[in-house]
Parts: C-alpha cells; structure tokens; sequence
C-alpha cells in the first residue's frame, strides 16, 4: 500500500480529514524548506503538497508566483527539490510528499530519470498542473511503473466524461478546484463545492481533496465537512512571505495547527 | 500529398496539443466547437471577408521592390504589403477572425496579451469596432517602452494592465492574460495575437492570418509571372510566417524560409531564436521550441523588435523544421537595421523592425542568385512604432 492511500485509510479510521499544506521548495531558502516541512508535520499535516519552483507558473496566483520567483532567485532546480525530500525521508518515513508543478522542467531532467529519482528521494506522489490527461499517458506510464502516484486536478468546469478519465488513471487522492481562478483567490462558494462532491464520488473512489482559495481556519472547517482533505497553499506561502527568518517556521508551524484543529472539528 | 495538420487534438507531429490546468479545459473545449462550427459556416466567413475587405483594406498588394533588387544584384524581391493594413500590420487578420467568433459565442469582453503593443492595438481596435469591452494585459516593461501604443489602446477604449511579474515583458503577460481568462470564462474570449497556445489557437490564428498566402498565390503570376523560388518571413510566435506559408506548403517548387532574431548574435545568448538555438519542451500549452536554461526553466531573450521578443515559437513551425518542410535562420539586430535603413532609402518604405529581419535575410541571399529568381518577403508590418528606437540606436533624440 502507498504511503499516500496508507495516509487516508487511517484518517478515514478516525474519523478525521486530511490537512495538506503546500509550500514551495526553496522559498524563502534552500535551508528552511526541510526544517519546514518537518514542523508542517509536527503541527499537523498529514500530506505535504511541495512546489517545484518554474519561471512561468501560469495557474498560480501572484502569491505562488512570488514564492517561485524567489526560489529560483537561489537558483533551486528540479533535482535540488528531489534533494529536499531524500533529506525529509531521512528523518520521517511516513508522511507523503507530492510535488506540484509544471511539466517542463521535468521534461527538462527526461521523465523516465525523474520518477526513477523521485522513487529513491522518497516522492509519492506527482500533479503536473499543465499535464492534462490527454497529453499525459506517456510520461504517466514513467510514474506508474515506479509506484508514484499521477495526482490530478479536477475543476467545476469539468465535464463528466473528463471526471471519469480522471477516475481510470489518478491514483492517491484528486485535487478538485474549488473555484474559476487561479491560486490564492478570492471567495469560495460553498453550496456549489457541496453539489460538486458527491457528483464526483459518482465516479471517484479515491479521496477528494479541495483546495484553491482556502484563506483561515473557518474555510477550512467549511470545506473538511464536505471532502477528504484541505489544501491550503497561498495563505501559507503567505506567512512564509510576511515573516522575518528567525520566526517562519515558528509563524507557518501556528497557523498549519490552528488549521488542524479547525478541521479536526469537521 | 495534401497537408493536413494539426490532427484532431491539435498536434503537428510531437508539437502542439493542450498542455494547460484543467481549469482551461472547458473553455478550450468551447472554443474549439465554436470555431469548427463557424469556420465551416458560409455566413461566418462572408462576413469575415466583408470585413478583411471593408474594414482591414485588403487584399493588400504585392510589390515588386525594383530598386533595391537591382541595387543588391540578383534575385528579384517582392514585398507582401502587409504593412498597408488597416492597424498597420498583419495581427488586425486574426483579431477580426477571433472577435467574430467572440461575437458569435456571446462573449462581451475580450481579453489579449501583447509585447510591442501591436496586437494590444490590433485587439482593441476590433473590440471598439464591435463594441466589446477590452482589456490588453502588457508587461511593466514594455509598457515604459511603448507609451504611444499604450496611449493608442486607451484611446481605442481599451484598459491596458501593467504586469509586474516575471521578467515584466510579453510572456509574463500572457501568463497574466490565462489568468484572468481562467477566473473569468463564462463572459470572456481570450485573443491570442499569435500561432502558440493551447490547440485550437496555433490552427485558428493561422487560419485567419492564411488570407495572405491565399492572396499571394492569385498575385503573384499576375505580377511576376509565376510563384516565388522562396517565401521568406520573420518569426517571432510566427503568425505571419504562417500566414504567407500555409497555403504554399503543399507546393514543393516553394522554399519557405522563417527568420528569427538573433539579437546581439546567437552566440552570445542574448537573442530569440527558439528554433535555431533552443530546444523542445512545453510552455503556455504547448509543445514546441524553447529557449530554456537546463533545468527547464524558460530564459529571458533579447532582440532589437519587441514582436520578436518571445522565448518560444508556434507549434506548427517546430513541426516544418523538423519534416524539413520549411527552413529557420537567424537575423541580428545589425544587419535588421541595415536592412531597415535600405529599404527606407530605395523603396521609400519604412519596415517594422519585425519584418526587417526577413528583407535582411532577402537582402542576404539575394545577390548569391541569378536576376531569374524570385523571393516573396512577407512586410508583415510598418515601421512608425518603430521610429524612437531605431532613433535611439542611431544616437538621435527626438
């Protein structure tokens, strides 16, 4: 069993949804991210989304943007992230790391290299935002014979026959948008994310979870009710940004805790 | 053989295809319907060419460029008068096309990147004609570069968005550009002002810009006796490289012949040759030629001509280099301007520095031909944006 469907099986045994805070690698430096990622842990994170960083991430918001643009100020590349989490791994054996990027740097490395690394760093799962599935059943098949996961987006706009080849090939969890935008955005409806779920169910077993424009603890509760696990993103990148380097890790391990027990009232 | 591409998910061999978040998907599966029905429909396309007429100006002429053919000594050059288009370039062919379509799919507002500001003008120019509201997303940097065309847009009621992310000039504004368009699909179109993007955009934007080929080939036996010995055309997203080629892919006799701008000289790195000196990979939804550093990520170019200044290039053209259907050389700032000054001089024409690295490649070859042979230049562009910089580089204040 993977690390990731190991994750939601024993969250789904107590009752509780998953908290999958995303950062990106090498924001605001190469050293924090590994001490980060470990306090995301201790502060409650069952899953951790981690950027790659690319110089045109054109689904994200100016706050995601912001975070690659100052990754890459360090000159943070793919395999650097890789490096990231083979040191994560070394010290925690369970909680699964997904990254979150753009294709092209991994075409960049060659995709048969890249999920062979991310196989020895300790990488469960992959979602390349601008790899929809049609364009996708090669470099996916590189994924699959490694054991990571090809982790999908789903958006409202999806159509139902999109929803049920996202179902035959994602595997670990989908992704679903919760909101026409891009990250880091304005208001969540609600009522329309708790339509949207069990309409999926119909075609999805694996577990759903929402993020885009998840900004405080009470969204968050809002949202835990209605699916499997919360990804929050540009609030966290947020703090990252705002915060002097001595307090960061202390800043963003408060507020992933405050989410977490936002959630865990879900 | 009848050249047929892109196949029905919008590949040109290994290029092109959708490679953009799911939260496009929709919207491109829209889009795509719309314009398969439309392009097909009688009324779509007589009032698309009631208004290329009408309001654009065309057909636009061919010009045979005596003067300076004689002046370089050899082959004759024949200038596509694009230049002469209502808009003063080839771009006012697609956005006519796209706000048509934007029409037709009950779109109100329109949206458009650009670098030069020339497809930002282009855009909001038919959005003014068809009463759409405008928003043209441009770089921070390019729009310090080019206040008269910024100045041009708002007069033409459109409301231009600095962008002050990335490198701050033309794929940061289509970045921006997706971005608005993915929050905001179910009121707007998106105009793509060249043949990249996800499919059907690279098919769509070469199919209202093939006019020009179109027209070419009823002209050019009238004019000099039969079709050229090459087409040549500069290529920056390619859209009027395109446009002159497409219907002249399916004649072999024809050598087709992309210039990209080689700025300061490729080996350098300062330039933007993404099909002479880059490499494949994906970028704002599509597969094709990029200039990118080793670990993928897209590098800032370099080029005299801001329309040129575009880290990547159509599908469609990545798909002609590699079958060795169409061949891309490369121009540097020096010999565009040389080729600039030249043409200004004997034919009394003044170029877009765009278009000035086809005539410099013209220019090139010209004398190495027998007085027999025929180019075929796409003037893709006129020269007046063009006025403080060439001015600049001369060491002129205006």
């Amino acid at each position: 069993m993977s690390r990731i469907q190991t994750t939601f099986e024993k969250l789904k045994q107590r009752g509780r949804k998953a908290l999958i805070p995303f950062i990106t690698a090498g924001d605001p430096n190469t050293q924090t991210t590994v001490p980060l990622m470990h306090a995301l842990v201790e502060a409650g994170a069952d899953v951790i989304e981690l950027g790659v960083p690319f110089s045109d991430p054109m689904a994200d918001g100016p706050t995601i943007q912001r975070a690659s643009e100052r990754a890459l100020k360090h000159g943070v590349a793919l395999h650097d992230v890789l490096d990231m989490v083979a040191q994560f791994r070394s010290k925690d054996v369970s909680t699964p790391v997904v990254l979150m990027g753009y294709g092209n740097p991994i075409e960049a490395m060659g995709w048969e290299c890249f999920a062979t690394r991310c196989a020895e760093a300790g990488v469960d799962g992959v979602l390349t935002v601008d790899f929809p599935p049609e364009e996708s059943h090669e470099a996916f098949g590189h994924l699959h014979r490694h054991g990571i996961d090809p982790i999908f987006l789903l958006a409202p706009t999806t159509s139902d026959a999109r929803i049920a080849q996202v179902a035959k090939l994602a595997r670990g969890y989908v992704y679903y948008v919760s909101l026409k935008g891009v990250t880091g955005a304005g208001h969540l409806d609600l009522s329309a994310i708790a339509q949207k779920i069990p309409h999926l169910r119909q075609h999805i077993r694996l577990p759903i979870g929402v993020g885009f424009g998840i900004r405080d603890a009470e969204t968050a509760l809002a949202v835990a009710k209605l699916c499997d696990g919360v990804v929050v993103g540009s609030r966290i990148v947020q703090e990252i940004e705002n915060s002097n380097e001595q307090d960061l890790v202390t800043n963003v391990g408060k507020l992933v805790k405050e989410l977490r027990l936002a959630i865990d009232q879900a | 053989m009848t050249y047929n591409y892109p196949d029905s998910t919008g590949h040109f061999g290994p290029y092109g295809g959708i490679y953009v978040a799911e939260t496009l998907m929709g919207a491109l599966d829209e889009l795509r319907v719309a314009y398969e029905h439309f392009s097909n429909d009688p009324k779509f396309r007589a009032e698309f060419s009631y208004e290329l007429k009408h309001y654009v100006g065309r057909p636009s002429p061919i010009y045979h460029a005596r003067h300076w053919s004689q002046r370089l000594g050899g082959a004759q050059i024949y200038l596509k008068r694009e230049d002469l288009n209502h808009t003063g370039a080839h771009k006012v062919n697609n956005t006519v096309g796209q706000a048509l379509l934007a029409k037709r799919m009950g779109k109100k507002r329109v949206i458009a990147e650009t670098g030069a500001g020339q497809h930002g003008v282009a855009t909001a120019t038919v959005a003014a004609r068809y009463g759409m509201e405008c928003v043209v997303y441009m770089g921070a940097e390019d729009v310090k570069r080019q206040a008269t065309n910024v100045y041009r847009m708002k007069l033409l009621g459109a409301t231009v968005v600095p962008v002050e992310s990335g490198s701050k000039t033309l794929k940061d504004a289509l970045n921006e550009a997706m971005r608005d368009w993915v929050t905001n699909i179910e009121n707007t179109f998106y105009i793509i002002g060249t043949v990249a993007g996800p499919h059907p955009y690279p098919m769509m934007v070469r199919d209202f810009n093939s006019v020009v080929s179109k027209e070419c080939i009823a002209q050019m036996p009238e004019l000099a006796g039969r079709q050229p010995d090459a087409v040549i055309a500069c290529v920056g997203g390619g859209s009027n490289a395109m446009g002159i080629f497409h219907s002249y892919i399916d004649m072999p006799g024809v050598q087709l012949v992309g210039v990209e701008a080689a700025g300061s000289g490729i080996a350098s790195g300062q330039h933007a040759a993404a099909l002479c000196a880059g490499r494949p990979g994906v970028l704002h939804g599509n597969r094709t030629y990029l200039l990118q550093d080793e670990n993928g990520q897209i590098i800032e170019t370099h080029s005299i001509s801001a329309g040129l200044d575009y880290p990547g290039v159509g599908p469609e053209h990545a798909w002609l280099k590699d079958s060795g259907r169409a061949q891309y050389v490369a121009i540097e700032d020096g010999e565009a301007l040389q080729a600039f000054h030249d043409l200004c001089h004997f034919e009394g024409i003044i170029p877009a520095l765009e278009s000035s690295h086809a005539l410099a490649y013209a220019a090139k070859i010209a004398p190495t031909l027998g007085q027999d042979k025929v180019l075929l230049v796409n003037l893709s562009g006129r020269g007046d944006k063009d006025m403080a910089t060439v001015a600049r580089v001369s060491g002129i204040t205006l």
